[in-house]
């Protein structure tokens, strides 16, 4: 018994040195299945990723929340045929010469099949008509640049426009540091253009999934009407590790989920991925003019 | 040789012109020419030293514990400060002060973020990294100036809104957020100047002005140049090499039409003459007010939109 126990430990060393590396890794076969198997980081059981798909990018067994493209989200939510993409060939410069930059985002672009982090456009939810913005954690993070956030803010300027509410899924970890102060920007250019839809009256319902986070939550994340967030979401302005290395002390648990945000008041409503469309339709329904 | 040699080398000089002179009035000797030669040597090593100045200089002049806070310049620039404290919803942030003041005789409103002089001071106020009731201080003041109809003069010098389990609670990302959303749309002229540091998001939320200015040697970025370098590199100490990828200086910033104007320094930087930096910031606040109070409200708050609007680098 205790030579086994030994053997395991023995195992498990070599894996803990690769943490981050590890973690990226897997995040990365979550999201782009290539073998018909994966591994819950919850529960530890292999699942089929077929299964996870049907069951909305949930795990069959444990029911943790897998990350979800643009485009199964927007499969979601809007119904069937009536998506119109705005601004789909806008694409990223690098301000900053950044080295490699573009590198990145053409490899990203290969392997994601988006042109950036975000995918702005119309449609229709149980056929209201509303704006509709997701962002897409795959590619690099889901970080706000100058075409994420000039994106959100023709997206929002539209709705304001034609008079119609405007929801934006969130899932990011902030702003993108590759494009320096021109990120930083976006956060004031996306926050201007809701305050103009706002002041006409009409709704803006922000939609928080894992992870939202930096420049992102300093902005259109928390400026909804009405902000919803899937269940245990990452939520916050700095990330859990910015902050235990700020502070020198382990955070406890839950901290910056999103029950903890609903229990601080910052988060109005925690609906399960399967409610969310219905959820919705009602909000619009109750807000329709 | 980095400023702070130069500086150093510089205070060498100045002690010895200083020991000629008393020398020379002691024993009256004519000593002037030697001292002229050292005065001549002192002033053109002041000027090289800025010739060549590395945006890490500029950091760290930024950050020098010396350079003018906003209380030092709030007290030269205003007359009859009154602070005003406290969020009306949790407690008052000492890392974000403001108040009430008259500008030549015509009432403002001043906000500024505030450094401490020394540690105990920068303990009492965070080292000048608000909590989020700070940032609902400032956009209550904001509000109050909008009712009275004054305009709002925000000094901006953080290295960025505080990381904490209070801060996280209390929500950092949503009192921000509503400064910049409520920003956009005050009805009254914002005039912003970053002083010192502007670090990311907490400085952008006192930013959303008509017009924002930096002064010379001020530093204004998405996240410290150690953050970054440790983002991106895994390697905090390669924040001098961010530090100059960042494009983080004053005259960059001017260039990419993120900021309107650069407020020139004293040579040696702000902390040299702080009384001729308060009448610079001055004369420009004076000046520029009384421009942006003849223009009718919706021409200034679609100027704004506009000013923000334009920014970001993209291909259509």
């Amino acid at each position: 018994m205790i030579n086994l126990f030994k053997k395991r430990q023995y195992v498990t060393v070599p894996q803990k040195v690769d943490k981050k590396e590890e973690r990226e890794e897997k995040e990365v076969k979550v999201n782009i299945p290539d073998g018909l198997f994966t591994k819950c980081d919850d529960c530890g059981k292999i699942v089929l990723k077929e299964d996870i798909e049907k069951n909305l990018m949930k795990c069959p067994n444990c029911n943790k929340y897998f990350r979800m493209t643009a485009w199964q989200r927007i499969k979601l939510i809007i119904d069937e045929g009536t998506f119109l993409e705005y601004d789909k060939d806008l694409s990223t410069l690098n301000p900053l010469s950044y080295p490699d930059y573009e590198g990145k985002i053409k490899k990203l672009i290969d392997e994601t099949g988006l042109k950036e982090a975000v995918v702005t456009g119309e449609g229709k939810i149980k056929g209201t008509d509303c704006v509709i913005a997701v962002m897409d954690s795959r590619f690099l993070m889901g970080s706000m640049g100058s075409v994420v956030g000039e994106k959100i803010t023709r997206a929002v300027e539209r709705a304001t426009e034609k008079r119609l509410p405007v929801i934006i899924f969130t899932a990011s970890g902030g702003a993108r540091m590759q494009e320096g102060i021109f990120s930083l920007m976006q956060m004031a250019k996306t926050s201007a253009a809701l305050k103009r839809h706002s002041d006409l009256g009409f709704l803006y319902v922000s939609v928080l999934t894992d992870p939202t986070t930096g420049g992102v939550t300093a902005s259109f994340a928390m400026l909804g009407d009405i902000i919803i967030s899937e269940p245990n979401a990452l939520i916050g302005f700095a990330g859990p590790r910015v902050i235990e290395q700020t502070i020198k002390q382990k955070l406890p648990e839950g901290f910056q989920r999103a029950e903890f945000l609903l229990e601080h008041g910052f988060v109005d409503l925690i609906v399960e991925r399967e409610n969310l469309k219905e959820t919705l339709y009602q909000i619009l329904l109750i807000h329709r003019g | 040789m980095n400023i702070f040699e130069i500086e150093k080398a510089s205070e060498e000089l100045k002690k010895k012109i200083k020991e000629l002179k008393e020398f020379s009035k002691l024993q009256n000797i004519d000593l002037s020419s030697e001292i002229e030669i050292l005065e001549n040597k002192l002033k053109e090593l002041q000027r090289d030293s800025f010739k060549n100045i590395t945006p890490w200089d500029k950091v760290l002049l930024a950050r020098k514990i010396e350079r003018p806070t906003s209380l030092d310049l709030i007290k030269r620039i205003f007359d009859n400060f009154i602070e005003l404290h406290g969020d009306r919803l949790y407690k008052d942030d000492a890392a974000i002060l403001g108040g009430i003041a008259l500008l030549e005789g015509k009432p403002v409103t001043v906000i500024g973020q505030q450094k401490g002089k020394n540690t105990e001071e920068n303990i009492k106020r965070n080292f000048g990294m608000p909590h989020p009731e700070g940032y609902r201080k400032a956009l209550r003041l904001m509000k109050q100036a909008e009712k009275f109809k004054r305009p709002v003069i925000c000094f901006i010098d953080t290295p960025g809104a505080f990381c904490g389990i209070g801060s996280e609670e209390r929500g950092q990302g949503e009192a921000i957020a509503r400064n910049l959303f409520e920003m956009s749309n005050l009805k009254t002229p914002i005039i912003s100047i970053v002083i010192g540091e502007g670090g990311s998001g907490g400085a952008l939320a006192l930013a959303v002005g008509d017009r924002v200015w930096m002064l010379e040697h001020a530093i204004y970025s998405i996240l410290s140049p150690e953050g970054f370098a440790s983002i991106l590199w895994k390697d905090a100490s390669k924040a001098k090499e961010a530090a100059s990828l960042m494009k983080l200086t004053a005259q960059d910033l001017l260039d990419f039409g993120i900021i309107d104007r650069i407020i020139k320094e004293p040579i040696g930087g702000a902390h040299r003459d702080v009384d001729e930096t308060a009448k610079s910031i001055k004369q420009s606040l004076v000046d520029e007010l009384e421009l942006l109070r003849n223009l009718d409200i919706e021409t200034l708050l679609n100027s704004r939109y506009e000013k923000f609007r334009r920014m970001g680098k993209f291909l259509e």
